[in-house]
């Protein structure tokens, strides 16, 4: 049932894509995510899926085309990066508030400018307020093991939401490594059949999409978008223990890695957390009691989980691989501090913004954080909380 | 030796040689052993004939670690003019190796290298892929010398891997497994260790 196999991240989105067969594939390509819908093409070209494959113009009609297909009962999916997914923004919020579960293959790059092709958060963390499920992955098999849960998470009826699988534009999304494969059976499965209640196609029931909202309504609308994505959590955990019978790899909301005793720990997200694990194994040899928090989902923000998971640590660095320009430290930073405002004793955190456009992260600088951290813990100065990590100059 | 019996390529080439596709057979190869693999290129302005970097990490257990790969245990280099302008030899393990694509001899490759005082290995990769396949193809050559220095792979299961993954990449035209076959071979025998 499960069977190894080596793929880049790219590759294993193309092959869950393939072992779903949605019913439409809108996409438009973009470095570094070209190559899923280069792959599933092919998969169409050779008659190994039944997709409707539509070969748009640009983002905005992707998510368009994607939008359509959803409300007349499909199920649709896309892949995009950086400036695609900022040409998308006014459809995602579109998506998002239909309440059409559109699954979003994101392959995260720098948003332009100046213009880079490399990674970093900043395209879909700035469209983390568009009301989609984020999920992000530290390597190839996450990726795939993401996008197979993701339609089983935004699909329930409890939670009708669009789900954006992100992965590290090509530091996963373009390296090839092992990964553990299901059989198409299982996924197909695991997955089902997209079955909502209301669609534009169903003449028994018809539906309207796209209304205009009045004053009158538009706030009940917002608050039950706002509902379900607080319900989101539950059907999260509740699908990854699902899957974790079915394949033996356990998901939560975040991954504590050596969290039971540490005191100094850091919070990031991505395929740095793979990197900072060396560093976190390394100091646990030498008996400093160092961990990490890996954020699988950022969209449901876990806040409560978080300060449960961190209550006990003493210096904290939280680190994001965007900035958003707030003068105040990235957008992670400023919610998992948020988060742990409520705890007596409080953390104490500083934030770090790394990785932009590419710029290589090595175990290197997290020993630096966390030779930080531990002067902190100790009662040393905390020292200025917004800082950039691994800048020239 | 690092963790978990872990051995690091660094590739040095130009954009459109095949340094990238050399170090995914090199991953594909790797793989087909039972090793757990990373394979991946620095990705910049592809444009053809610029310098890249490609990398792998090959050992017994899942390498979580991201990042470019500064302390190589082998260097890889497809392209000999590379020597002039970029320092290949930049944290390379004393105990390790650096393989370059020449015709010259190791020792009259050594001067070239910033002082380096391992082990230098040659291989005249452009004439053997010429000799073999009647064009300029290195990547071949080069894994098949990259895998005989490093001793990552056993020779025997390495060969017949690739003569599998020749079979499987070349569906279309059979024509060149034998080819490839031949260059894999006859770089096997003629790298040249200093």
């Amino acid at each position: 049932m499960n069977y190894n196999e080596r793929l880049s991240g790219n590759e294993a989105i193309a092959f869950a894509m393939k072992q779903i067969d949605p019913d439409v594939m809108a996409a438009f390509p973009i470095t570094p995510s070209t190559e899923i819908p280069q792959y599933f093409a092919q998969y169409v070209a050779n008659g190994e899926v039944n997709t409707e494959f539509v070969p748009v113009e640009s983002e905005h009609s992707s998510m368009s085309a994607c939008i359509g297909a959803e409300a007349a009962g499909a199920r649709a999916v896309t892949a995009t990066s950086s400036a695609g997914l900022a040409l998308m923004y006014e459809m995602m919020y579109v998506a998002a508030s239909s309440r059409l579960p559109i699954t979003l293959a994101c392959v995260n790059r720098a948003l332009t400018g100046p213009i880079n092709i490399n990674n970093d958060h900043s395209d879909s963390m700035g469209i983390r307020d568009a009301g989609w499920i984020q999920l992000y992955a530290e390597n190839n098999q996450e990726a795939y093991d993401n996008f197979l849960q993701a339609m089983p998470i935004g699909e329930d009826p409890a939670v009708r939401l669009p789900v954006m699988v992100c992965q590290d534009g090509f530091i996963t999304s373009h390296a090839l490594e092992n990964i553990v494969l299901l059989d198409d059976a299982s996924v197909k499965a695991f997955v089902g059949e997209y079955q909502p209640e209301h669609y534009l196609l169903k003449a028994a029931n018809p539906l309207a999409v796209g209304a205009y909202d009045l004053s009158c309504h538009y706030m009940e609308h917002k608050v039950q978008q706002a509902e379900a994505m607080k319900a989101a959590k539950a059907r999260i955990l509740e699908v990854a223990a699902r899957f974790e019978a079915l394949t033996g790899r356990k998901y939560g909301l975040f991954e504590a890695y050596r969290m039971e005793d540490a005191e100094v720990a850091l919070v990031l997200i991505g395929s740095s957390a793979g990197t900072a694990k060396v560093a976190v194994d390394q100091l646990r040899e030498q008996g400093v009691k160092a961990g990490l928090i890996k954020i699988r989902v950022f969209r449901p923000f876990p806040a409560q989980e978080l300060a449960q998971a961190l209550k006990n640590v003493k210096a904290l660095a939280i680190m994001d691989k965007a900035e958003s320009f707030s003068a105040n430290g990235g957008p992670l930073f400023s919610e998992v501090r948020g988060a742990l405002y409520d705890l007596e004793p409080r953390p104490r955190t500083v934030g770090y913004v790394y990785g932009l456009g590419g710029r290589d992260i090595t175990p290197a600088h997290f020993h630096d954080v966390f030779a930080r951290l531990q002067a902190i813990a100790a009662g040393g100065e905390l020292g200025p909380v917004y800082t950039h990590l691994g800048q020239r100059g | 030796m690092k963790d978990n019996g872990l051995i690091e390529f660094r590739w040095h080439g130009r954009g459109g040689q095949g340094a990238k596709t050399a170090c995914l057979l090199l991953a594909d190869a790797a793989f087909s052993s039972g090793k757990f693999v990373q394979g991946f290129p620095e990705y910049g302005p592809e444009r053809m004939g610029a310098p890249i970097t490609a990398y792998n990490r090959i050992s017994d257990a899942r390498c979580s670690i991201h990042c470019n790969i500064d302390e190589p245990d082998y260097v890889v280099v497809v392209d000999e003019t590379l020597l002039d302008t970029v320092e290949v030899t930049r944290g390379l393990a004393p105990q390790g190796a650096v393989i370059v694509n020449t015709a010259k001899s190791p020792a009259e490759i050594r001067p070239k290298l910033s002082g380096w005082g391992g082990k230098v290995c040659t291989i005249d990769a452009r004439r053997i892929s010429e000799e073999t396949l009647g064009r300029n193809f290195p990547n071949t050559p080069m894994l098949s010398a990259a895998v005989k220095v490093s001793g990552v792979l056993e020779e025997g299961k390495f060969k017949q891997d690739m003569e599998e993954s020749f079979h499987h990449k070349f569906a279309a035209k059979p024509q060149v497994v034998a080819g490839n076959m031949a260059a894999l071979v006859q770089a096997w025998e003629e790298v040249q260790e200093g």
